[in-house]
């Protein structure tokens, strides 16, 4: 009888308890649930997040729109972002941007510093140039303008791929224009993300 | 009530009110940053977030949600997990880098101080011999002296 009962409480397939987005929203988990892969009924608070940031209709429609197989990246994602929201409901995830854009800046600084120590430690000992060429810095340079041409691309998507990193900076190397201006001027609002209390959450 | 709708009350087809959340941070005259907004996050979703800040925030709260938005929109996988996960690799790279240049400068360092060396102990050696007529070892091996 016990059984029978488990049996008819939990989802229809009877194996399986309901997905946290079924018990979430306190329904039935039916067998092709779209939720049911990617919000196992031990993570609860995933779907609390993406629910109470995206709500499950966006997140049905968002997943609806991609292949299977991208759709598990797609939640992982959007439940970083929910996470990052709820913790830094003024910045989400641009804080972590923001943040990890000033340590590329001052790395690139420091690189550059250490290959003008390099040439004059090279030179003032009139020793032979060093077989290994001096890393060139530009490569690496103003992360926002190659932010701006990956969201300016077309192409979108895979940003995981490095081959399609590689094809989308070579393809958008001529195209820096975004059809939408962006809010954020460069240096991204430093000042006022700095005195922002919440807002100072910085990487996740 | 507004003369004007905001871009959010016209894209809901509904009175703008002046007491409207929205129409501060998104005006007339830009109706794709309410539209990426809103299918991203809903109207409702957007409106419980400002209305939880306080008022001074809530411009930049929208330009972050308006800017997660067109990121996602235009990478419905990755979103703006995407650029986060490019930086993470451009700061690996850097430090790579850093790390190469450096190694290379310490190793310069220590060749250019053993070549010192070397060009000290060359022009000891004869001094000795040129001073004392024969070459004088023993003070050269007396290890004493290495420790002055």
């Amino acid at each position: 009888m016990q059984q029978k009962q488990q049996g008819a409480s939990s989802s229809s397939t009877s194996y399986n308890s309901p997905c946290a987005a079924c018990k979430f929203l306190r329904r039935k988990c039916m067998p092709g649930c779209i939720f049911a892969p990617y919000f196992p009924p031990e993570e609860p608070q995933k779907f609390a997040n993406v629910h109470k940031i995206f709500g499950a209709s966006n997140v049905t429609k968002l997943l609806s729109d991609l292949l299977p197989h991208q759709r598990e990246d797609a939640v992982n994602s959007l439940a970083y972002e929910a996470e990052a929201r709820v913790r830094d409901p003024v910045y989400g995830c641009v804080g972590a941007i923001s943040f990890l854009q000033r340590q590329v800046d001052r790395l690139q600084k420091e690189l550059d510093a250490a290959n003008a120590d390099l040439i004059r430690f090279v030179y003032s000992d009139q020793m032979a140039p060093p077989v290994v060429p001096l890393q060139p810095s530009t490569p690496h340079a103003v992360v926002p303008r190659q932010v701006r041409n990956i969201i300016g691309s077309e192409s979108g998507g895979g940003y995981y791929n490095n081959n399609n990193n590689n094809n989308n900076n070579n393809n958008n190397n001529n195209n820096n224009q975004t059809p939408i201006p962006f809010p954020y001027s460069l240096p991204w609002n430093y000042q006022n993300y700095n005195n922002n209390p919440r807002g100072g959450s910085g990487g996740i | 009530m507004n003369s004007t709708r905001c871009a959010a009350c016209k894209h809901l087809r509904r009175r703008c009110p002046s007491t409207c959340i929205f129409s501060p941070y998104f005006p007339p005259n830009n109706p794709p940053r309410f539209q990426y907004v809103h299918k991203i996050y809903g109207a409702s979703n957007v409106g419980k977030i400002l209305k939880d800040l306080p008022e001074n925030y809530r411009a930049e709260a929208a330009n972050s949600l308006y800017y997660e938005a067109y990121c996602r929109i235009k990478d419905p996988v990755y979103g703006c997990v995407g650029i986060i996960t490019i930086l993470h690799q451009q700061i690996h790279n850097v430090q790579c880098q850093l790390a190469g240049i450096q190694a290379e400068i310490a190793a310069l360092s220590t060749q250019s101080q053993n070549e010192d060396n070397q060009n000290q102990q060359t022009e000891i050696a004869p001094t000795l011999i040129e001073q004392n007529g024969v070459p004088n070892y023993t003070s050269f091996y007396d290890i004493s002296t290495w420790f002055d």
